[in-house]
């Protein structure tokens, strides 16, 4: 037998048996689909967990940053002296050095007075360290007393923002404390906070009584163009003190994300929640299969009696397996696409569907679907040409 | 080469040790080409047992089992596959593929050997089925076929590999009379046309006439010839 036949006419066995019982192909569809969605679906909060857990990093314009060494992520720092921040501005390389604030605070719902908590900013608004226009514009407005911008891409609950302003209304307390909201902003939700705010550093002590300025959660360092960022970090390591851990901007990121994949169980979470879709999908086929080659023992035993060999059945089990991956795949992805689509427009979380994303996930139901064949062929050896007289 | 079966004192039991059954004793028989050859007997004379150690599904220790000039006692399954190719089947069910119309179930046969393409594999299926008088079924899946029509289509799959033995087990069982007798004929008539011999295992004996030879076992010996 060539090489062409030797997979072909098992396949094309498996594919009219697969066919020729709809209702069984239905429901061995619907268990792929399943496994196939619940995977798609976990990865896909993992993902967007990561993306959203570094939104606030990603818009920071810097090149270096300073954070106390106990701070375990950007949402709940460790406060450390400004003067260290300002300790940098003694290497030549470092143009300027700015104090970021950070912290968590309930907001009021305009219109439902309900408080739900959110982040806060606090920044020189002159300082330029957000690579958002809209806060870029709005800094002679930040500049006044109790006023903020709102990030419009905050979760429902703190009110319909945008149509609010438009009719005035634009008062409300955040940590009790009455503020104007000037303006709106893109930033985006993460698993920390469900809204942003931002606001001057004054405005931010006013908010938080108990905060001072010298007390600074993160520093935000800009180099002269051209500076060797790695050389100047190293050289910055070595001048500061050793309560501070300093970044670029790429190992801020990685800080951030390696804190919710690793320190905060969200990480083990939805990877649990994987490896589940993918057990209870590996249940569902290897029982389907297995039924398979029950119904189907006389024949298989029949065409053993005719001369065909065991690996005739074993690669029927697994063309069987690889149909079913496929045909389970397809609709699961669909349905993906359209819970992703549902995830990003009500709930504010970044899904996008990724090439990368739907490979793996196929490469993950196709991994199932072989293990169940793996499985299921044991059942094969029922399947005794001498049981047939 | 004119014997395709010839079987020397096989013995063959089931079991091992203080519950060893026997159940072929000493059987000497030999077959030639083309020639047709029922087995009768009791139910429990060891007949359908014998006729999976000449199909090679059952593997004996004792005496001699060549077919088609292959040794079988103690043989590897390796050998006893290459032998299965050339030998056609008939169940006492059909046992066709339920998902497969009739066409592809007697193209089966056909895949198992190289050297075919897709089209010569339908028209010798396609042959083999007007040759048993199902030409206007070939699309037809087996569940939309009579008892007598499946047994026909599994006729012409035993015959459309032009195998040189033909082993049957009781093909007639789960037939009226007359469909029964219709089918064993048309085996015989075609099986004569392609010089291919019969071993026939059945209890019903309104078909013995088709037989050149009609051998009797009872409890393992063969009792007449």
């Amino acid at each position: 037998m060539d090489k062409l036949t030797w997979f072909y006419f098992p396949a094309r066995l498996a594919w009219r048996q697969l066919m020729f019982d709809r209702s069984k192909l239905v429901a061995a569809i619907c268990g792929v689909l399943f496994a196939c969605v619940l995977v798609f679906m976990q990865l896909g909060f993992k993902d967007s967990l990561y993306a959203s857990a570094a939104s606030a990093p990603v818009k920071l314009s810097g090149d270096l940053f300073l954070m106390h060494k106990q701070s375990e992520a950007m949402w709940r720092p460790i406060q450390f002296k400004r003067s260290e921040l300002m300790r940098v501005l003694g290497n030549p390389a470092v143009a300027e050095a700015y104090p970021l604030y950070l912290g968590l605070a309930p907001f009021k719902n305009i219109k439902t007075q309900v408080k739900r908590t959110l982040m806060v900013y606090g920044f020189d608004p002159d300082s330029l360290i957000f690579n958002v226009d809209e806060i870029r514009n709005k800094r002679d407005e930040l500049r006044l007393k109790d006023t903020v911008l709102f990030d419009e891409y905050s979760r429902p609950e703190f009110g319909p923002m945008r149509s609010l302003l438009e009719t005035g209304r634009n008062v409300t307390e955040i940590n009790d404390y009455k503020v104007n909201i000037v303006g709106l902003f893109r930033l985006g939700v993460s698993f920390a906070a469900d809204g942003n705010v931002v606001t001057s550093d004054l405005n931010f002590m006013r908010i938080f009584p108990r905060r001072n300025l010298s007390e600074i959660d993160m520093g935000v360092i800009k180099l002269h163009p051209g500076a060797p960022i790695q050389q100047v970090e190293a050289e910055l390591k070595n001048q500061l003190n050793e309560f501070v851990n300093i970044f670029s901007y790429e190992e801020l990121l990685k800080y951030e994300k390696d804190y919710w994949a690793n320190t905060a169980p969200i990480g083990f979470i939805f990877g649990f929640g994987t490896v589940m879709g993918w057990v209870v999908g590996l249940v569902i086929v290897y029982q389907i299969l297995f039924t398979d080659i029950a119904n189907h023992r006389n024949e298989f035993a029949t065409l053993k009696a005719m001369g065909y060999e065991h690996g005739y059945f074993v690669r029927l089990v697994f063309a069987s397996a690889f149909f079913l991956a496929v045909l389970g795949f397809i609709p699961g992805y669909v349905l993906s696409l359209g819970l992703y689509h549902l995830a990003e427009s009500q709930m504010y979380m970044p899904m996008p569907m990724l090439w990368s994303k739907m490979i793996t996930v196929f490469l993950f139901i196709l991994s199932m679907c072989v293990m169940a064949g793996l499985l299921a062929i044991r059942k094969l050896k029922d399947a005794n040409p001498a049981d047939m007289f | 080469m004119s014997t395709v079966i010839d079987v020397e004192h096989l013995n063959f039991s089931f079991g091992s040790g203080a519950l060893t059954q026997p159940v072929l004793k000493d059987i000497t028989l030999s077959i030639r080409k083309g020639e047709i050859v029922l087995i009768t007997g009791p139910s429990g004379s060891g007949k359908t047992t014998f006729l999976t150690i000449i199909g090679g599904l059952r593997q004996a220790f004792h005496g001699s089992v060549k077919v088609l000039d292959q040794q079988f006692i103690n043989s590897s399954e390796q050998v006893k596959v290459s032998v299965r190719q050339q030998i056609g089947y008939i169940f006492q069910q059909h046992n066709l593929l339920k998902s497969l119309t009739a066409l592809q179930n007697v193209s089966m046969t056909l895949e198992m050997s190289n050297g075919l393409t897709e089209q010569q594999r339908r028209d010798r299926s396609a042959e083999a089925l007007i040759a048993v008088g199902l030409g206007d079924r070939l699309d037809y899946k087996p569940g939309q076929l009579s008892g007598g029509q499946l047994q026909r289509v599994s006729i012409a799959r035993a015959l459309v590999g032009q195998p040189k033995i033909i082993l049957a087990d009781e093909p007639t069982a789960s037939l009226d009379k007359q469909s029964g007798y219709e089918a064993v004929s048309l085996l015989k008539r075609l099986a004569k046309e392609s010089q291919t011999a019969i071993l026939l295992v059945t209890h019903d004996y309104r078909i013995l006439d088709i037989a050149d030879r009609v051998v009797e076992l009872e409890d393992g010996v063969i009792k007449s010839v």
